[in-house]
């Protein structure tokens, strides 16, 4: 019985004209704002992960804080680190290597072009090998540096871009100048997706040294730990060491130990914040599209008087009428989105391809079906109820009123 | 001879219907006696502004009555409630209408299931039912065909085969010819009479006395929201069998 209602709303709809079918565009956008973000999900969070290189699980970084943190992470802290704390960091039984690292900015010349860059320090041996493992460093082409490479410098992958900068492509074997010394480029890395990483320059750790002069001091310390579970303990040892060779209280630290985790927890509350807003976007406009429905059901119940008038003539009861009505309100909905659920999955579909190809990584598109038969049932839903107030008056009608039309 | 006794299918007793209009009332009908018997072809007669339609809208318990009380198979309307009463009106009453009132986005064969959908037949049934009324009417090759696509009087045609669906005791018919030129509606009236042969009970309201007479066997004859007589057709002519009473004689009277 229910489904002659059905057949009947979809009659009705099918001549129903364009002005019904805009006042649905709230619901359609609603609805595919939506499904695209869902649908979009994780690839989301490793775009946004890529751009705070985040990848490895096991490694801590340790930071100076200080109230001049302007520039390169830990290079405006006042009280620094130093090569001393890390290799006490290093003794701490939870840990297994601690690698310090300056990150300076330096001046690139090539191409008679200049620019400002970041320049990472390399360290040597053992640490070298698991500093590329842990930053998940491979060169497109090239080779990464080795401990007796000095003037020789890898590049990170937008150099090799026509946009960087110089109006030239950095190639293998080109010098460039840094810090007015000449130096050879010995490989280009892969493309990260990262802002940071892709315009990265790897130089080993005495030559930036003698570059810039940092002596002793450290900007930040990675920590690689022994094992993933042992995460929150060697936090806590840090924490403790570092207060005592700081000589700081509990609670008053001037320094930061950061995990990936909570790193990642800065990025899902920046990307809860994104979502937030669209579910907002989409609320609205979901209620603009209910009302839109509201609107056309009236107006629809007004041109068809006489259609009501014709049918209790012949036998409807206000119930059938009603019902009539209300099916018809609620298939709008879900057409408006059986629409956007197909518009937001394409969406979804085209954003993790984008992603992948920006950050070559692999990841597949969310299609949820439960999301999406909520999507369709609750559009259906909101049809129904905002189609309830001109159903009840079409059921209303004084069928002789209503047959003159 | 063998007495016949028929069965009186609607009944209008001392009916008025009174429309408030401003400070005044607008009388449209009064004191109406009204009787049809099963298998009769009465005519409800009268210029515009006669009542004619307020009294079809009265017969086909579509409207209710100011004053008086309307039987409908014995059951007084006023006692229904507004969808009971629709129920009612769906099986026993099959309506015709002057301008076809098809609806226009269904087919002509959805339009002849409706009925039957509003008294809950299976699809089934109902698919099979429409099918041979389109035929009786000889229309089955226009099933698919939307209401904008056929004639007038395919529509009237289609009107009645949709009258038919629930299989009532009564059709209603407004000016079943109203909207159809002479020879389409002579082609209506001839299925409508078939029809009544068959024994269906035929009201028709027309303001055409010489339609009402061709066909009709009563001819109820309204002027002015009053009755003004009631003829019968007894052999090749009508006569008066009007009822008189104070009221009526008065007002004929005046005339």
């Amino acid at each position: 019985m229910k489904l002659d209602y059905l057949i009947l709303a979809l009659k009705n709809l099918r001549h129903r004209g364009i002005r019904s079918w805009l006042t649905l565009l709230g619901i359609f956008i609603g609805v595919t704002a939506v499904v695209s973000l869902i649908s979009l999900g994780a690839g989301l969070q490793a775009a946004v992960g890529a751009q705070f290189g985040i990848s490895s699980t096991q490694v801590l970084t340790v930071q100076a804080g200080g109230i001049n943190s302007y520039g390169a992470p830990g290079s405006g802290a006042v009280n620094k680190l130093t090569t001393a704390d890390a290799d006490a960091i290093e003794k701490l039984p939870s840990v297994d290597m601690a690698i310090p690292r300056n990150v300076e900015t330096i001046r690139i010349e090539f191409n008679d072009k200049l620019s400002f860059m970041s320049a990472v320090s390399i360290p040597y041996g053992e640490k070298k090998k698991k500093g590329w493992e842990v930053m998940d460093l491979e060169v497109e082409k090239g080779r990464l540096l080795q401990d007796s490479d000095i003037k020789k410098v890898v590049l990170g992958n937008s150099f090799s871009k026509n946009n960087n900068g110089f109006d030239k492509e950095v190639e293998l074997g080109n010098k460039i100048l840094i810090n007015d010394e000449k130096f050879e480029v010995v490989g280009i890395l892969k493309k990260k997706g990262s802002l940071i990483f892709d315009n990265v320059v790897l130089i080993n750790n005495d030559v930036l040294e003698d570059l810039t002069g940092y002596g002793e001091e450290v900007d930040l310390i990675a920590v690689i730990i022994k094992d993933g579970d042992l995460m929150d303990r060697a936090t806590e040892e840090i924490k403790k060491l570092l207060r005592s060779r700081r000589n700081v209280d509990e609670g008053e630290e001037d320094f930061e130990v950061s995990t990936p985790e909570a790193m990642m927890e800065t990025v899902n509350s920046i990307l809860g914040g994104v979502q937030a807003f669209v579910i907002i976007i989409a609320s609205i406009s979901i209620l603009v599209g209910a009302l839109g429905i509201v609107n056309t059901m009236t107006t629809s119940v007004l041109e068809r008087r006489k259609e009501i008038g014709i049918m209790k003539a012949i036998g409807a009861k206000n119930s059938q009428v009603f019902m009539q009505f209300f099916f018809e309100s609620g298939m709008l909905g879900f057409i408006g989105g059986l629409v956007g659920v197909v518009f937001g999955t394409l969406i979804g579909i085209a954003g993790v391809v984008g992603i992948n190809s920006f950050l070559g990584a692999e990841l597949s598109p969310v299609i949820d079906f439960v999301l999406i038969g909520g999507a369709l049932a609750g559009s259906f839903f909101i049809g129904a109820v905002a189609g309830i107030a001109p159903a009840m008056n079409a059921a209303k009608q004084n069928p002789v009123e209503a047959l003159r039309g | 001879m063998v007495m016949e006794v028929k069965k009186e299918i609607i009944r209008l007793r001392n009916v008025s219907k009174h429309y408030p209009m401003g400070d005044s009332v607008v009388k449209a009908l009064n004191h109406l006696e009204f009787k049809v018997y099963g298998g009769e072809f009465v005519a409800i007669m009268g210029p515009s502004g006669s009542g004619k339609s307020t009294a079809m809208n009265l017969v086909g318990s579509l409207d209710m009555p100011t004053y008086g009380t309307i039987y409908l198979d014995d059951g007084d309307i006023s006692k229904f409630s507004e969808s009971d009463l629709a129920q009612v009106r769906g099986k026993k009453i099959g309506f015709i209408f002057q301008s076809f009132n098809l609806i226009p986005n269904l087919t002509v064969k959805e339009n002849v299931m409706l009925p039957m959908m509003f008294q809950g037949t299976s699809i089934e049934e109902r698919s099979d039912k429409a099918e041979e009324l389109l035929k009786l009417v000889e229309l089955d090759y226009r099933m698919e065909h939307y209401p904008g696509e056929i004639s007038g009087g395919e529509m009237q045609r289609v009107a009645i085969a949709r009258s038919l669906a629930n299989d009532p005791e009564v059709i209603l018919a407004d000016e079943p010819t109203g909207n159809l030129d002479t020879k389409t509606g002579a082609v209506v009236m001839e299925f409508l009479e078939k029809l009544n042969k068959q024994g269906k009970t035929i009201i028709m309201v027309t303001h055409d006395p010489d339609l009402a007479e061709k066909y009709a066997d009563v001819v109820y004859w309204l002027r002015d929201g009053e009755l003004e007589k009631v003829t019968k057709r007894v052999g090749k002519r009508f006569v008066d069998v009007t009822k008189k009473k104070k009221k009526e004689a008065k007002s004929n009277g005046r005339r």
